[in-house]
């Protein structure tokens, strides 16, 4: 009875906590889970078929970067209560603001491409043909936007966040050694040496970690959602927690593959999907549905951060919480964007392999620039006061923002110049 | 047509609001724009010279 009485206080004090967790939970989970789309799937997918384990130790490197980034648009869309897009517009003036508006919305658009690509690939696995997938994913796209609140899209959203730890049940499946695993994975090295090709499989992991979207889409989010500056910490919590399942699954993908594709090269996840079939039939479907899922995941957000985008600096209505006649060019634009995306893949010949690439290179022109604007507003005294970045966490920052620009200028590179780091 | 003017006329509504940059334009931001427009003009010199070897190349 007294060890009863101990525990009865702080486990409802926990619950309690838990429950405002869940109220607050959101934007951060969303974007970060979103961020294994479907070429974040690719990605692990052929790291693990190429190096095995010997590269987890460097995707757990990423849960850090992830979040000190991202952290920073939870502070920024607190504080202003504006969109990453009106903050550059605002910030520093109508040169740079068009330049990444328009940029992030040829990016956002490519990528969209790439899920439908992703989506469609992975229901041809259980025979369902391309035109069916795009019309159903457009219909479930609108069922989850068009129900008028940001709070019933975010929980849906979530739900699909949840389908895409369908992987960790398939890394069991294949039954792998752990021992090998901690061994290989957990000890930091570089399998066979450094040469041209690990280094660009570390870059396309990075690439991959953080897209321009993600930042345009969380800082929307979490003015949209109506976050104040009182819940920066729990903004943080959901940062880090989504930084943390984004790694977990990415990790679980490369066990996986790892464990029964070695040695294979793997091009797309469809691939190594259908490889996954060959050898167990179960974790070939646990894989073509995380794929499907992960490109529907990343299409929702990616279709979203261009909308809100085009909304705070037309002056539209921008919000989840209005109705289609309240805000006709929000949705217009979401939709015109996921229609024309999808009747693309549906294109016969269409070069979606030239367009994979593209996005790439593409990506490369405005990340770097949307990282320096987020730094650079971030010091702004008069719009962040008190929640202005301090030294650590400048120099951290900082640190993580030019290794990412050189590194994913060194990748836009390699896909330009294929031959150049092999 | 009318369209077309009301986008222009939004478009430059829009570059008015948004003429002077907000931000304090300290020597570091300074900077870090002016190495970001270097950056942004090495890459297009960049890939405008991946479009002529590929046209040229077939």
């Amino acid at each position: 009875m007294n060890l009863f009485a101990k525990l009865y206080y702080p486990l409802r004090k926990a619950w309690k906590a838990i429950g405002l967790y869940l109220v607050i939970a959101g934007p951060g989970l969303v974007v970060m889970v979103a961020d294994n789309d479907a070429g974040g799937i690719t990605t692990y997918a052929a790291t693990g078929a190429k190096y095995g384990y010997h590269l987890i130790w460097f995707l757990l490197l990423l849960i850090p970067v992830a979040y000190y980034v991202q952290e920073m648009t939870v502070r920024l869309g607190a504080i202003t209560k504006r969109g990453h897009a009106e903050a550059i517009f605002d910030g520093f003036g109508a040169f740079w603001g068009w330049f990444s508006l328009l940029d992030l919305m040829i990016v956002d658009w490519l990528t969209l491409v790439t899920e439908f690509v992703g989506m469609t690939a992975a229901l041809a696995i259980f025979g369902v043909p391309p035109w069916i997938t795009v019309i159903a994913v457009i219909l479930l796209m609108a069922v989850i936007v068009l129900n008028g609140r940001y709070w019933t899209f975010e929980k849906l959203a979530l739900l699909f966040c949840a389908l895409n730890l369908v992987y960790i049940p398939g890394a069991f499946l294949v039954h792998p050694s752990v021992r090998d695993v901690v061994h290989q994975g957990l000890i930091p090295n570089l399998a066979g040496g450094f040469n041209g090709q690990l280094f660009f499989f570390l870059m396309a992991n990075i690439g991959t970690t953080i897209a321009p979207w993600m930042l345009f889409f969380q800082q929307s989010a979490v003015v949209d959602k109506g976050m104040l500056e009182k819940d920066i910490p729990w903004g943080r919590f959901d940062t880090l927690l989504g930084s943390f399942i984004t790694v977990l699954v990415a990790v679980f993908i490369v066990i996986v593959t790892g464990t029964v594709l070695q040695g294979i090269d793997i091009d797309d996840a469809a691939q190594a999907a259908h490889e996954l079939m060959k050898t167990d039939r179960y974790v070939g479907t646990f894989l073509a549905i995380g794929l499907f899922d992960a490109g529907l995941l990343g299409a929702i957000c990616i279709s979203l951060a261009s909308s809100w985008a085009f909304g705070e600096i037309f002056g539209w209505a921008h919000s989840l919480n209005t109705k289609i006649r309240q805000a006709p060019w929000f949705y217009a634009t979401y939709f015109l964007l996921l229609v024309t995306a999808g009747l693309v893949v549906l294109i016969p010949k269409a070069p979606l392999v030239l367009i994979t690439l593209f996005v790439q290179v593409i990506a490369v022109t405005l990340l770097p620039a949307a990282l320096v604007f987020l730094i650079l507003l971030l010091n702004d005294r008069a719009t962040m006061g008190e929640r202005r970045n301090t030294l650590p966490q400048n120099l951290i920052g900082g640190f993580i923002v030019v290794s990412i620009i050189i590194l994913s200028t060194l990748y836009g590179f390699s896909v330009l110049f294929p031959n150049l780091f092999r | 047509m009318s369209a077309f003017s009301n986008l222009l006329a939004k478009i430059r509504a829009i570059n008015a609001r948004y003429h002077e940059p907000r931000i304090e334009m300290s020597g570091a931001v300074r900077l870090s724009l002016l190495v970001l427009r270097v950056y942004l003009l090495a890459l297009v010199a960049l890939m405008i010279y991946k479009f002529v070897l590929i046209v040229t190349q077939g």
